[in-house]
Parts: structure tokens; sequence; C-alpha cells
């Protein structure tokens, strides 16, 4: 496979915003790969630092995405859901009185019912009360996997990109071997072992295969960073590599990590959900979206409504994140403008 | 041309070493197959050490790794705990797999360029609009859920195709679960094609063959079409691996014996042999994807020459 970041091979690029594209063997894992690499590449140019004109107040990358997300129908009915179900993860009992672990076998796979409008699964709990707990596991693996995947990934990306040399040619065939692992089948192997019913080994492990795909990103985007005549004129002017790193690097470089690990949360959700559908991800009592539609399957022609409300919730969950992610994107890329 | 090819083949083996050792390290030193082969009772510790021994697994990690990888090297994927050989194993679920992958990479093909040519040359119509918020949709559902809902809807309510699958595993009854595997791929193909024809229609070689008269039909496949494929080149071929690798969770709804199904029952039942040689092949399955991908560029793409 060519080398994705390598400024040679930009006739290949798609090199425009929409497209997603994975690029490893992660499948969904990879989502939105191509697309911050173009975004990498025109940042470098035009991004940030105050702009011309003497009157005006100057506005920065980032100021100028603010002003054209607050506009976009598309981030803040995203943003909405995503503050909806950070809510209800932290206080399910805001809009469930129930306690999703007291169940009733007598009530097994009934129907609605008043108070309980998504009827009841096989252990006779409720389906609604389960439903809106389950948001708390997944918003959990999904923000935890996230925040040490970028930390991880931009941090050893971000250092190999601006040092060069043996270690960055180490951690590019690091990053090799992850891609070269299927990463349902690396969840089965790992997890499987693992007995701990906290959704810590879960996380773990979405943060080992999650990071190089970031590290690449941050690699990337911090070689053309660096180029930058600015860069060059900080080191002229005597700034050690830590404040090189840090005021001058890093500023311009973090917005294809942001991109990309906003797209790769929603997918992280999915592999979480998919890991305990096959048994492996979280372990009962966590109450789970993923083991309540893997229970609810093998009934799905008795009682459809098991499957289909966790399955929503999961879903549209996954989808928030995703458009959120596009509607940054979209903003951050000035060639869209 | 064979130079770069000799190179490349080169650099796949420290990644092929790699991930195997990875996957290597993970089955035989998280887990201990020794115990699970007596499954709940305790092993008589004279046959447990005898095991061991016979199956290498007194030795240090890496000299397994160099034992197993010889007898690799010699055809030799050795032995599944209940006495079939590996080898066996994977004669009978490869094909099926594969015939699975064709399926699914056939709908990727032909719907997902024909979605992305279409809407890549509306771009920012109603048609346009819609597949990007179907693919967004199609993507934001896991696999799992679509291929329950699939299978109750068309196996079980309205009987149009067999919920499941026979062993066998027949082309005709491949169709639905290809769908299934295929459609999160089929929607990345899809946006990736449309961004592709939709930044190419604006080149001025369009232009130029527009100019001289061709009809639209040509302009489209000869032009546009070759010129736009490559980045979806990639993806399928990358894609490739993938879909074999993660055919779990549609092989097993539909209860299809086929490589995902054999890893699955090997990794519950810690079955090391199984799932080491599943994963090396896939591995290989996957590099060689990649390459052929690169070396379909310099077809694609006259300007790109391989030294």
């Amino acid at each position: 496979m060519p080398e994705h970041n390598e400024p040679a091979y930009d006739p290949l690029q798609p090199g425009e915003g929409e497209a997603i594209a994975p690029t490893g063997q992660g499948g969904p894992m990879d989502l939105a790969l191509d697309e911050a690499e173009s975004l990498e590449k025109t940042l470098g140019d035009d991004s940030t630092g105050p702009g011309p004109g003497p009157q005006e107040k100057p506005r920065s990358l980032w100021s100028d995405a603010w002003h054209q997300l607050r506009r976009n129908p598309v981030f803040i009915i995203s943003s909405l859901m995503i503050l909806f179900l950070v809510i209800i993860s932290i206080w399910p009992q805001l809009i469930a009185s129930g306690d999703p672990l007291q169940c009733d076998l007598s009530k097994s796979q009934q129907g609605s019912s008043p108070g309980h409008p998504f009827g009841y699964d096989t252990q006779g709990c409720d389906v609604y009360t389960r439903t809106v707990y389950g948001a708390r596991a997944s918003i959990t693996v999904g923000v935890c996997a996230t925040l040490g995947a970028a930390f991880l990934g931009s941090l050893l990306g971000g250092l190999a990109g601006f040092f060069g040399g043996w270690g960055d040619a180490l951690l590019s065939r690091v990053a090799d071997i992850f891609f070269g692992i299927p990463v349902v089948l690396g969840g089965l192997v790992f997890l499987s072992v693992v007995t701990s019913t906290t959704v810590w080994p879960v996380v773990g492990f979405i943060v080992l295969l999650g990071w190089p795909q970031i590290a690449r990103i941050g690699r990337g985007s911090v070689i053309t960073a660096k180029q930058n005549d600015y860069v060059q004129a900080a080191r002229a002017l005597g700034a050690g590599n830590s404040r090189m790193m840090l005021r001058h690097v890093a500023p311009n470089a973090i917005a294809p990590v942001i991109v990309v690990a906003t797209i790769a949360l929603g997918t992280y959700i999915a592999l979480e959900a998919t890991l305990s559908f096959l048994g492996v991800g979280l372990r009962p009592p966590t109450v789970s979206w993923g083991i309540d539609i893997s229970n609810a399957a093998s009934q799905i022609r008795n009682a459809p409504h098991m499957l289909l409300w966790p399955a929503g919730a999961l879903s549209l969950t996954v989808l928030a994140f995703i458009m959120l992610g596009d509607a940054v994107r979209d903003a951050l890329d000035p060639k869209l403008r | 041309m064979g130079r770069y090819v000799i190179r490349r083949l080169l650099q796949m083996i420290p990644v092929f070493i790699g991930s195997t050792f990875l996957i290597f390290f993970m089955v035989y030193a998280l887990g201990d197959p020794v115990a699970a082969l007596f499954g709940d009772k305790a092993p008589d510790p004279a046959t447990a050490a005898r095991i061991r021994k016979d199956l290498y697994l007194d030795q240090p990690l890496w000299k397994q790794y160099l034992h197993y990888m010889g007898q690799i090297f010699q055809g030799d994927f050795g032995t599944a705990f209940n006495g079939q050989p590996v080898t066996e194993l994977m004669a009978s679920a490869f094909p099926v797999t594969l015939r699975l992958t064709i399926v699914a990479i056939f709908f990727e093909i032909v719907i997902g360029i024909t979605l992305g040519v279409i809407s890549g040359l509306r771009r920012g119509r109603s048609v346009d609009t819609s597949v990007l918020v179907l693919t967004l949709v199609v993507i934001s559902v896991p696999t799992f859920v679509t291929g329950y809902l699939l299978q109750y809807l068309f196996g079980v309510k309205w009987g149009w195709v067999r919920p499941t699958v026979s062993p066998d595993a027949p082309f005709g009854e491949l169709i639905l679960p290809g769908i299934v595997l295929a459609l999160v791929s089929l929607a990345y193909v899809t946006r990736l094609s449309r961004t592709s024809i939709a930044e190419n229609v604006k080149a001025d070689y369009v232009r130029t063959a527009v100019a001289k008269g061709l009809p639209r039909r040509r302009v489209v496949t000869r032009h546009l079409l070759r010129n736009s494929l490559i980045p979806v080149v990639t993806f399928i071929g990358t894609d490739i691996g993938a879909l074999m690798g993660g055919a779990i969770v549609t092989e097993r709804i539909f209860n299809i014996h086929g490589v995902g199904y054999q890893l699955y029952q090997g990794i519950l039942r810690n079955n090391s042999p199984t799932v080491v040689g599943f994963v090396t092949i896939l591995v290989i399955v996957f590099l060689l994807a990649n390459l052929l991908v690169d070396l379909l560029y310099a077809v694609l793409d006259p300007r790109i020459r391989y030294a």
C-alpha cells in the first residue's frame, strides 16, 4: 500500500471532503481517513494565524469554523442528540424511574403497556428502562476509548512526525502490523480471556487497535505543519523543540485529529456493541445495548420489539457522532468554503 | 515493475511476522490451551505436562512461534483439538467464505459505483442528498442489526429466501448474507466514488472530451470513470481481507459454516491451532490484496510507473 500521507502520492488522493475511506482491515473503524488527509494538506497553508486586514478583527480557522457550524442544521441536530445522550447516561433516573435489573418473569416478552411503552424482554425486564440505562455503557466506552486513542495516537504520531528518523520508521511499521489484524477477530481473541465485568478491558482493547489510525493522521499533519515558513522562522529565532511543538506545530496540526476522533467515536460505540453481541465485550450485570440485542436476537420471530428498541437507540447514537464528525470536517476544511 | 514487486514482497515480511506473532502471543500466552482441552475438569498434572511437551507448549514463546511457522511453511497447520487436521477445516471453510466475499464484492462494485456515479454527476441535487443521507444511515446501523432485520423480513415474514444457509452454501442462498456483509462497505464505495466523480467532472480532460463531441456515455465510462476509480479500487482491495475476516457476525446470523464460523468456534473453545492457522491465512490474503491494488493503479492510470 502506498503511504497515504506521503505528499508524493497526492494525485491519488480523492482530495476532497465527503468520501469516507477506510484503509485498513479495520473496516468501519477506519472511517474518514482520506478526508482528514485532504484536510491536513490544505490546513497547512491557509489556516490560523491572524488574518490580514488592519481594520478587521482577526479571525482564526477556529472562529471561522465556529461561525459556520452554528448555522449548520446537521451540527445543531447531532450535538443536541449527543447532549441528550450524555445527560441520560449520567442521570438515567431523569427519564426512567424503574430499575433495569428489577425484572418480573411473569411478564416475559409482553408487548407495550401503559407506563412501559417498549414492553418487556425475555427475563421480564422493562425494555424502556434498559434502553435508557444502556446509554451509559456505550457513551462511557466511546468517550474513554476515543480520548485514550486520540491521546496516545496524537502523542506518538506527532512525535514521530516532528522528529522523523528511526522512531518514525518504527512507528509506521508497528502501525502496519496493527492494520493487518482484523478488528473483530482481534477483539474475540483478546477479550475472550478477560474475566473482568467492567468496561475497562473493552476500552483498553479499542485504544490498543485504535491508536495507529490516529497516529497516522497526526503524523501526516505534523509533517505538513512543520514545513511552514513560520515554523522555520521560529526555529531561526532560536525556539526550542518543545516551544515549537506546542506553540507553532500542534495548534496547526490538531484539526484532522479532531475530525477523525469524532467520527471514530461513533464507530467505537458500534464496535463495542458488536463485541458485546458476540459475547466478549461487556458482560452482565452491565446494561448494554449489544447484550440486549444479542439476547433478543433468538426471539426475533416472537417478540421483535425486544430487538428493535435497543437496536434503534444504538443506531441513532452512532449516527449522531458520525453526523457531528461530518459537520466538523466540513467546517474545518477551507477548500469547501 | 519486477523490482517494485520484489521490494514490496520483502516489505511484507516484517508486517507478516509482526501480525502473526501478535495473534500467536494473544492465543498462546493469554489463554491456556491445555486447560481448555480438559473443559471443566482439572487436568492430571502428568498428563498435562505430557500434552504440553507433545504440543511444544513447554518451550519459551518465541521457540513455539518459530516451530509453528516452520511447520506452516511445510504445509502443516497442525491438528485441531478434536483430531481433525486444520488444513481439512480450511478446505471446507475457505471456499464458502470465498463465495460469500465474491457476492459481497459484486454488490459493492455494481450498486456502490452506480449510485456513486449517479449522485456524483448530480451533485447538490435531491438525488445526491438522498443518497448521502441513505449511506450515512447504512453506515450507522451495525451489521448484526441489519442482518437480523433483513433475515426476519425476507426470510421469515415474507418468505422470499431461506432464512439460513445450507452446509453446501451455493451462490443462490448467499445473496442475502452477501448483501448484509456488503452493506457498510457499499455505503463507503458510494461516497468514495461520488466524491471522486464530482471532483473529476470539473477537470479539463472531461471538458475536452465533451467539446470534441463524444457521446456522454463514452465520456463517463472511458474518461471520467477510469480516472475516478483509483480511490475506489484501493478501498475494495483492502476490503477483501476485511470482508473475509469480518464475516464472523454475518456467518453467525445466517449459520454459514465458513471461516468466521470456524474462527468463532475456535476462539470460544480455545482451539489455538485453528485460530492461529486461519488468521495467518487471512493476514496473507490481506497483504496480497494490498499488493494487487498497488499494481492495479498502473493499469488504471498510465501516468503511474513503478520503477
